[in-house]
């Protein structure tokens, strides 16, 4: 290239890709990555940050791996280019593949082409490679889901010869079976909401309040216009046409799709301009004339002072709600006590950091509107969506894309209300992919807490009393701000036996980003405290840790602080037994290590336990199924629930089949989408794999009923009577009897189904009164991990060497995904303790806001308890929050016994400890 | 209006530069970041095409590590122990996808105060050469870097290398890089100390940097004097050698924080510079 080019203008390019010969017209500082996907509409490669900070896009060049979102178009001229399109081998999955399909290395799939295109590197230099290859080969690859283990084991076992393939089993629960939509996603098929475009798409681009608070105007647009003729449209407030508001409860609609001259958030949109992307992309944000005048930012210390500006109309103290559970007298139990503790503890915002940007579009169809987006609610997003549309809910359909990860921060509303206005009011798909700051900035986080709590035990080492508050930053918008409120309190005292207790909680807004649901709804905040009080008395009592938790753990028979009470599946004690051997052993080997004087380095072993109830909070929480037969004898599963990743695609079948006595593999699923299934109500608070599970295996229970009957089998042979398929008709053997049904001489109904089944389920839980008395959960989930930590004195870093968990879950459906669920909830954990805040304006990115990577999350032993829970779906209950919780209390408390100062404060990062200890000096 | 260059000469690159200021752009990896999402009415000049600012040299007396040396390249390189130290930070840049692209001379140039580059380069001792039609000149590194992203390299400039002189005594580099997490992760303090040595194992001289404390990494004279004539010993870093430095508060640490473990990182270099059967422990 002899002269300068327009960078605007297409340049002639040609390269091989994935062995291919490939010529076209790109412009030259097109990104790689926006070349695969937007020109070539190879979507495999998935753009997570556009920073070089994720490793979503990681496709080899000319052999090596490198981020496709930093490369220049220009630059691969002449190259080789392999993507993930290009690895699977005669259409089936490569060896690299099939091993992460096997040990289930891929649960939302958005890291996945990029970890595989790592892989690939390192496995053609390096046939053999040990843990340590593996990890420096995929170091700058992120993943949230799967905590990196499975990753590594896959990656480590590509050699190895498959696994003779699960045997079709009727019972499919219990079973490794292979994620229903793991395939898809390891040949980089599945589509996210980024990855489908209709034709004649607009893009959408929201402008969005640099300040945490201030009022705005907006000026004289006529120049931008005039500058940008590709600009279309420009929507305000006044362009919303139903109520510009929106939030999740009944009484928390505070929230503006755009705000109306007064903004509460940095990140709060403000206008959405609507062209084509390169005109979006081109438009300066100093070029749009919005007047700002800023006003003095609400924070968490002094939201609730006397003097604050008062946020919400209706919210004096900028209050949203508040929480109590109280039994007993707290008071005098603590003055009872032998011995008491008193902490206090803080943590910040985190952020969900999924891979996966918000992305989507929507699409007018009459007088209806499609929104194809990545969501968790998608009955809530339709319902909510239609009061911001002035709609009926029946003129929005929603069809939840693939998601790349969600953990809490799916269940709110993001760009859809814009993108479904905008296609609204133009009659034209729009389509919207946030940027990783946008992402980052204007989405919910985890509620920074503010905690005090106390506790005391008698002489012998039993709980007399617990008091507990905890202040939660709920943000600038109520969100689920109140769900947290109602679940803390709950769960303040932890697993434990605790006669007397007081536990509150204020929400309180302020004018930070809104704060909302993240995996544990403050009970991850609340577990730092209350597992440290438990660790302070058992050393004020001489007591070991684990046997101070043994003691006073919640057994079957025993009632909770709202006065429910425990069945069986209280298992604690045996979470706790599981472990007692390698706690003393990890105890052990540490006074070793630390014995033998190794320099700056220390070694500390803590434990944590945690209860977590499945489903809302005392609120009804159903989930409807609906399994048919069609005429062409196919059994489809619909299923509303939404799989984020956690598999709830593969749980479902897995219910289904074993209920209705087929092998999983004769099931197809239909799911979420709100035309056509039933509301499986959210996919949160662990709640899929009980609520939907039960309904699941309710629908299919009738289904099978329906078939039997038509075979008259007498209704007594029914649990011995066995179903099979052949050839699209249906064969019901018993009591040596064939009978073979033809579901195509049958009448189909309007969904086209000739033999239907269905099912709901709504977990028997009670409202909790004032005092917070009732039952407000039909089952728990019960854990206890163990960390053990490095810290380095002179550094003030802390290096988890392991974690040992042991959680009760009833019945593993699919142990593989159990195992999946607790690595990531462990990595989360670990995040929470040690590296991650979100600061608004100042860790807007993943490479201010750290997450694990794959170096950090050290290897993981798990001991699965399996005691049937009385009224989960063949005894399961969730684990997807459960696996969270105890990671970072057991960190804060293997950092104390390691060094002897206690953090208080999330996270507990290297300049923050180092002060503790220059303190205790 | 835009514009975009790829010349393959570097007499072409150094027209084109000469008849206006350009954005130069090599691995992208500080390019593309900084510029999110939105596009930019810029020149842009990209260097990847020239292949004489390709292969890294090895002599006797200097290593030459062109403009397009990846930090891949570099750690892949088989160089001589005075750029350990170096070759550490090169596998510890980002990970693997960030390596395999990143220069480091882009890193110089980018001038970050967190750029691991910098004081590597410095404890190195080494100089940029620079090139424009008016003629090539070298600058020490000392003096290239300004300040937090100030160079003194002229809009019609080009950075062609650097330049790493070699010293007939045995040397040895080290480097430690302190980050919140494994990889993918800028540093909060960083070191890098080379020594050469004198045949009985005392230290000739030194060189030693700290980075991400100030708007620049900063060479410590007078821990370099303390060094010189004694042998590897952390004993002899002293807390009031760091009183060049600057640091700051940020998201990444407080400044008091930084201070304390740039006094403990130069104190666990100090002792890696020993070898090995002889380590001290810091
Ligand atoms: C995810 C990620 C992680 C990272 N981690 C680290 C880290 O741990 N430590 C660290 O130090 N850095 C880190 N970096 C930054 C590092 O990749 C860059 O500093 C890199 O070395 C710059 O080289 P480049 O070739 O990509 O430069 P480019 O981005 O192409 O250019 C960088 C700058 O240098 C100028 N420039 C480039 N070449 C020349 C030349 N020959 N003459 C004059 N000017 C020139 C450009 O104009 C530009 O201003 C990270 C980056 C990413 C994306
Ligand atoms: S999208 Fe390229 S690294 Fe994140
Ligand atoms: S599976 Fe890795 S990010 Fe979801």
């Amino acid at each position: 290239m002899r002269h300068p080019v327009s960078s605007a203008a297409p340049i002639p390019l040609a390269f091989a890709l994935n062995g291919a010969p490939v010529t076209l017209q790109a412009p030259p500082l097109m990104r790689l990555a926006d070349l695969l996907r937007e020109r070539l509409r190879l979507t495999g490669t998935k753009i997570g940050c556009d920073a070089g900070d994720c490793g979503a896009c990681t496709v080899l060049l000319d052999g090596r791996q490198v981020s496709a979102c930093l490369v220049p178009a220009a630059q691969v001229a002449g190259r080789r280019v392999e993507t993930v399109e290009g690895l699977a081998q005669a259409g089936g999955l490569s060896a690299l593949q099939a091993a992460f399909l096997r040990h289930g290395a891929a649960q939302c799939g958005i890291c996945t082409p990029g970890m595989l295109m790592a892989a690939e590197d390192l496995r053609r230099r390096n046939q053999a490679p040990d843990e340590q290859a593996v990890r420096d080969a995929l170091g700058g690859v992120l993943c949230r889901c799967t905590g990196y283990r499975k990753i590594i084991e896959a990656v480590l076992d590509v050699a190895s010869s498959p696994r003779a393939p699960e045997p079709e089993a009727q019972g499919a629960v219990g079973a490794r079976v292979a994620k229903v939509d793991g395939i898809a996603k390891l040949l980089g098929k599945e589509a996210f909401g980024a990855d489908l475009v209709p034709e004649g798409c607009l893009s959408l681009r929201a402008i969005r309040s640099p300040h945490a608070h201030a009022r705005f105007r907006l000026g004289d647009f006529s120049a931008l216009r005039a500058a940008y003729p590709g600009l279309l449209r420009i929507l305000t407030a006044a362009d919303i046409p139903g109520r510009n508001l929106f939030g999740i409860y009944p009484t928390g609609k505070d929230q503006p799709v755009l705000a109306a001259g007064y903004v509460r958030y940095r990140g709060e949109a403000v206008l959405a301009l609507l062209g084509d992307a390169a005109t979006l992309a081109a438009i300066p944000e100093a070029d749009i004339p919005i007047l700002w005048e800023e006003l003095p930012p609400v924070t968490f210390a002094e939201a609730a002072r006397p003097s604050a500006v008062r946020l919400h109309a209706d919210a004096p103290g900028n209050v949203l709600c508040r929480g109590r559970v109280v039994s007993g007298d707290a008071a005098a139990g603590l003055a009872a006590g032998a011995v008491r503790a008193e902490i206090s503890v803080e943590t910040g915002f985190v952020e969900h950091a999924y891979i996966e940007p918000e992305a989507g579009f929507a699409r007018r169809i009459g007088d209806r509107v499609e929104i194809f987006a990545c969501t968790q609610t998608p009955y809530m997003d339709r319902d909510e969506l239609a009061g911001i549309l002035g709609l009926a809910p029946a003129q929005v359909r929603i069809i939840p894309s693939a998601v790349g990860g969600g953990f809490g921060g799916k269940l709110d509303l993001s760009l859809q209300p814009l993108i479904a206005t905008a296609a609204w009011l133009t009659g034209q798909p729009v389509r919207m992919v946030y940027t990783r700051s946008e992402s980052m900035a204007s989405t919910t986080k985890r509620h920074p807490a503010r905690i005090t709590a106390e506790a005391a035990a008698d002489g012998e080492g039993r709980l007399t009393a617990l008091r507990f508050h905890g202040d939660f930053n709920t943000g600038a918008y109520a969100s689920w701000g109140p769900t947290v409120a109602g679940r803390v309190p709950v769960h303040a005292m932890g697993p434990y036996r605790v006669p007397n207790v007081a536990a509150t909680s204020t929400a309180l807004y302020t004018t930070d980003p809104p704060a909302g649901a993240f995996r544990g709804f403050g009970v991850p905040q609340a577990a730092l405290a209350t597992e440290a009080l438990m660790d302070m008395l058992a050393a004020r009592l001489g007591q070991d840790a684990l046997e101070f938790r043994l003691a006073n753990a919640l057994r079957p028979g025993d009632r909770t602080a709202t006065g429910q009470l425990l069945g069986a599946g209280a298992a604690l004690v045996a979470c706790l037994e599981a472990l007692r051997p390698r706690w003393r052993a990890l105890r052990a080997e540490a006074a070793a290590f630390n014995a033998a004087a190794p320099g700056a380095l220390r070694r500390g072993v803590g434990i944590a336990c945690m209860w977590y109830g499945i489903g809302n909070t005392g609120m009804s929480n159903p989930s409807e199924m609906v399994i048919g037969v069609t005429g062409e004898g196919r059994v489809i599963l619909y299923s509303g629930a939404v799989d984020i990743g956690q598999g709830s695609n593969t749980i479902m079948l897995q219910i289904a089949a074993q209920a209705l006595g087929l092998p999983m593999g004769a099931l197809d699923l239909v799911a979420g989408d709100t035309d056509r299934t039933r509301d499986a109500g959210k996919t949160s608070a662990s709640r899929q794999t009980f609520v939907s599970g039960n309904a699941a295996r309710l629908a299919a229970l009738s289904l099978r009923e329906a078939i039997l009957r038509l075979a008259n089998a007498a209704p007594g042979a029914a649990p011995g009577a066995a179903l099979s398929l052949h050839g699209g008709k249906i064969m019901v053997a018993h009591d040596g009897i064939e009978t073979v049904l033809d579901p195509a001489a049958m009448a189909p109904d309007a969904a086209g189904l000739v033999l239907r089944g269905e099912g709901r389920y709504d977990p028997p839980t009670t409202a909790l009164d004032d005092d917070g008395q009732g039952i407000p959960y039909a089952a728990f989930a019960f854990a206890a991990q163990i960390a053990t930590v490095e810290v380095d004195l002179a550094l003030g870093t802390t290096r988890v060497l392991g974690i040992v968990a042991a959680h009760e879950v009833g019945r593993a459906i699919n142990p593989t995904l159990v195992e999946g669920q607790i690595h990531g909830g462990i990595a989360q954990g670990l995040g929470l303790a040690l590296m991650e805040e979100y600061i608004p304006g100042r860790t807007e990115n993943l490479h201010d806001y750290l997450i694990p990577t794959i170096g950090d999350v050290p290897p993981i032993e798990i001991f699965l308890i399996e005691e049937a829970d009385p009224l989960g779906p063949f005894g399961a209950k969730g684990v997807g929050e459960p696996a969270l919780i105890a990671t970072a209390p057991a960190i804060f408390n293997a950092i104390a016994d390691a060094t002897g100062v206690r953090p208080t404060r999330a996270p507990c990062t290297p300049d923050r400890l180092r002060a503790l200890l220059e303190k205790a000096r | 209006m835009a514009s975009y260059l790829r010349p393959t000469a570097l007499s072409e690159a150094l027209a084109e530069l000469a008849r206006r200021p350009c954005v130069l752009l090599a691995g992208g990896t500080d390019f593309y970041p900084a510029r999110g999402r939105l596009t930019r009415d810029e020149d842009v000049l990209d260097i990847t095409a020239l292949a004489e600012l390709r292969a890294i040299r090895i002599t006797p007396e200097e290593i030459w590590i062109p403009a397009l040396a990846t930090w891949r390249e570099i750690a892949e390189a088989p160089l001589p122990p005075a750029c350990a130290g170096l070759q550490q930070a090169a596998r510890a840049i980002g990970g693997e996808p960030v390596q395999n692209a990143a220069t480091l001379i882009g890193n110089l140039c980018n001038a970050s105060p967190a750029a691991d580059g910098v004081p590597n380069g410095l404890a190195l001792d080494a100089a940029v050469e620079l090139a424009s039609q008016a003629g090539r000149r070298r600058l020490a590194l000392a003096d290239f870097i300004l300040g937090n992203r100030r160079t003194a390299r002229a809009p019609d400039e080009l950075v062609l290398g650097l330049s790493i002189p070699l010293s007939p005594l045995p040397a040895r580099g080290v480097f430690e890089k302190l980050g919140a997490r494994a990889y993918l992760v800028i540093s909060i303090v960083m070191v890098a100390v080379v020594a050469r040595f004198l045949p009985d194992g005392r230290i000739a001289e030194a060189r030693a940097a700290v980075g991400a404390c100030g708007d620049r990494a900063r060479r410590l004279p007078a821990l370099e004097a303390a060094l010189a004539g004694n042998r590897p010993d952390p004993a002899l870093v002293a807390s009031t050698h760091l009183a060049v430095l600057d640091p700051i508060d940020d998201v990444r640490a407080s400044a008091a924080y930084r201070r304390i473990a740039a006094l403990a990182l130069l104190r666990r270099a100090v002792a890696a510079l020993a070898p090995d059967r002889e380590r001290p422990a810091a």
